[in-house]
């Protein structure tokens, strides 16, 4: 009885999910299908799902009129510079913070927590002015040093820092380590899952980092991803079969990425409480 | 144990100075000219900056587009956020029973979190199209008449609203995930024995004690509301029709970047600091009533 119960209650149960489901991943369905339309499936109406005849066309056509390649290596270039720099800096001050006594440890702290108060979008105009007046408009450096500090990453890091036990670093201090031999042989090695999680939560954000590129680029051969693809709508009107390909060419490897490391990722984004 | 001490100190300024040096010159700094030019005349163009008194500010209240995309703000985070609780929370609660192919949902409701906001964007535009897409091709086959989505005024944030659902629905829902399966299965069955019915176990038991986690996840979306634009410039390039999608991000990078009106930008910039920050702590001071077991 019990059991029969619980069977008719997941039947239900299931239908709503799967409802759900098939609402959620049909946009990639349809992206997917529609990435290998030719022109005349796209402007039929009533809309075709399927695509009568498969095409590869479009894929080429798009690297013709865009520099794609060159938006996918700008994204590359600045969102690891990015993740590598903001997460090492991140270590070291946290590692001050977090294991170290000094004068001024107050001081320092609040000054650092209150670069939190004010969201990236308040301050964005006066960050232009000053990435304008050092010249860095539509270079690299413009893209990645105003963001290679992150307070949320270091306090994120200081965090799990505090919480090594004091012998370990004592050993290693018998054993003739100083403060730098303390920080890379035990600091770190002890933390590599936050590290982990910090690294791809900055690599997520900046890869998909819009607002600022967009303001702070103004040559095609500086545009990264998002802002290419923005450009590409804007500038190719509404060639959708050209649209979902790009678009196609820019989801894939995150969702490779996502398929095999969802657990960790999903984990990722519990711990850091902070959206994409 | 002096010179100990003195060294220390030195190793940690060591440290701490990059990052110090780069929050100074990108936050610090920038938080407070944003002050400072939000009183002043700069448009980039001409050098020469004055200080102007409130009179940015007069104008933007004053600007017609400035009020509307407060309007469109709230309109935005007032239908989205709510939608979004009641949704992911169904959702979750119906994970979090025992049942087969979890993972597969879990996977299919969190793609459209972890793919990049762009790309879907441009997916949407198509499903939106009045014409070619499919959304209307499916009302008009359930009876339907069919809406001109983005080209709508009235329709145009509804559709931008629908997206950002579909593609924020996956996160709250793992948060409250994560929340539902840290409550101890005692106490929901200590409910059944006292003789509650399922629902009575969820709105007297299980809610309560998600109640800190409902409250971040509305914390979260009043924060994200006020800062939503990626979706917005990419959906409605020129802010809709009539400037139905226009919200205050948008109308800040118009201001700054296209009329090149900095001291405009910034002062619509503090306003949005102000209401981000009035709504947190209203909502923070709703927040302490809801109900605590420890």
């Amino acid at each position: 009885m019990e059991a029969r119960k619980s069977v008719k209650k997941s039947w239900y149960v299931h239908l709503l999910l799967f409802t759900g489901t098939v609402l959620m991943i049909f946009p990639f369905i349809w992206m997917f299908l529609s990435a290998f339309k030719t022109d005349l499936d796209v402007f039929s109406y009533p809309p075709k799902w399927l695509p009568s005849t498969w095409t590869l066309e479009n894929f080429p056509r798009v690297l013709e009129m865009v520099p794609f390649v060159r938006y996918y290596l700008n994204s590359i270039v600045v969102t690891s510079s990015i993740t590598f720099g903001q997460v090492f800096l991140s270590i070291l001050a946290a590692y001050a913070l977090a294991r170290l006594h000094f004068p001024g440890k107050t001081a320092v702290t609040i000054l650092l927590l209150s670069t939190m108060i004010m969201p990236f979008q308040v301050t964005l105009v006066p960050m232009f002015m000053i990435v304008y007046k050092f010249g860095w408009i539509d270079t690299y450096q413009g893209l990645i040093v105003p963001f290679l500090f992150s307070g949320f990453s270091i306090f994120f890091l200081r965090q799990f820092f505090v919480t090594i036990p004091k012998d370990l670093e004592d050993a290693a201090k018998i054993d003739g380590c100083g403060y730098f031999g303390i920080l890379f042989n035990v600091i770190m090695p002890n933390s590599k899952a936050p590290i982990g999680t910090i690294s791809l939560f900055v690599f997520l954000t900046h890869w998909r980092s819009y607002l600022w590129p967009l303001v702070v680029t103004n040559s095609p051969e500086m545009r990264t991803l998002p802002v290419g693809l923005k450009y590409f709508v804007e500038e190719g009107g509404t060639q959708y079969n050209l649209m979902m390909a790009a678009s196609l060419m820019a989801i894939i490897p995150v969702l490779i990425v996502y398929i095999v490391a969802e657990r960790h990722l999903v984990k990722s984004t519990t711990l850091t409480g902070l959206k994409f | 144990m002096k010179k100990r001490e003195h060294r220390e100190t030195v190793v940690a300024y060591v440290c701490l100075a990059p990052a110090l040096i780069l929050a100074v010159v990108f936050m610090i700094v920038p938080m407070i000219m944003v002050f400072y030019i939000s009183f002043s005349n700069w448009d980039f163009v001409n050098p020469v900056k004055n200080f102007v008194g409130l009179k940015n500010y007069v104008y933007i209240f004053s600007d017609e587009k400035f009020l509307k995309s407060i309007r469109n703000t709230l309109y935005f985070a007032g239908v989205k956020i709510p939608l979004d609780l009641v949704i992911s929370l169904f959702v979750a609660v119906l994970l979090d029973k025992k049942i087969r192919m979890k993972k597969f949902y879990r996977v299919s409701y969190f793609a459209p979190v972890v793919t990049p906001m762009v790309a879907v964007a441009l997916i949407w535009i198509w499903l939106f199209d009045p014409t070619f897409g499919p959304f209307n091709q499916i009302l008009s086959f359930v009876g339907l008449k069919p809406l001109k989505w983005l080209y709508d005024p009235n329709w145009a944030m509804p559709s931008v609203i629908l997206f950002s659902l579909w593609k924020g629905l996956g996160y709250d829902i793992i948060i409250f995930l994560a929340g539902l399966q840290s409550i101890p299965t005692h106490l929901i069955e200590a409910a059944y024995i006292d003789g509650a019915n399922s629902r009575q176990a969820f709105f007297k038991v299980t809610l309560p004690l998600l109640s800190p986690i409902v409250y971040f996840v509305v914390l979260m979306g009043i924060i994200n509301s006020f800062k939503v634009f990626t979706q917005i410039s990419v959906m409605t390039p020129r802010g809709g029709p009539l400037y139905s999608t226009g919200v205050m991000v948008f109308y800040i990078y118009q201001q700054a970047f296209e009329n090149y009106r900095m001291g405009r930008a910034s002062a619509a910039s503090l306003v949005l600091f102000c209401m981000v920050i009035a709504l947190t702590q209203i909502q923070k001071r709703l927040g302490r009533k809801s109900v605590e077991y420890s």
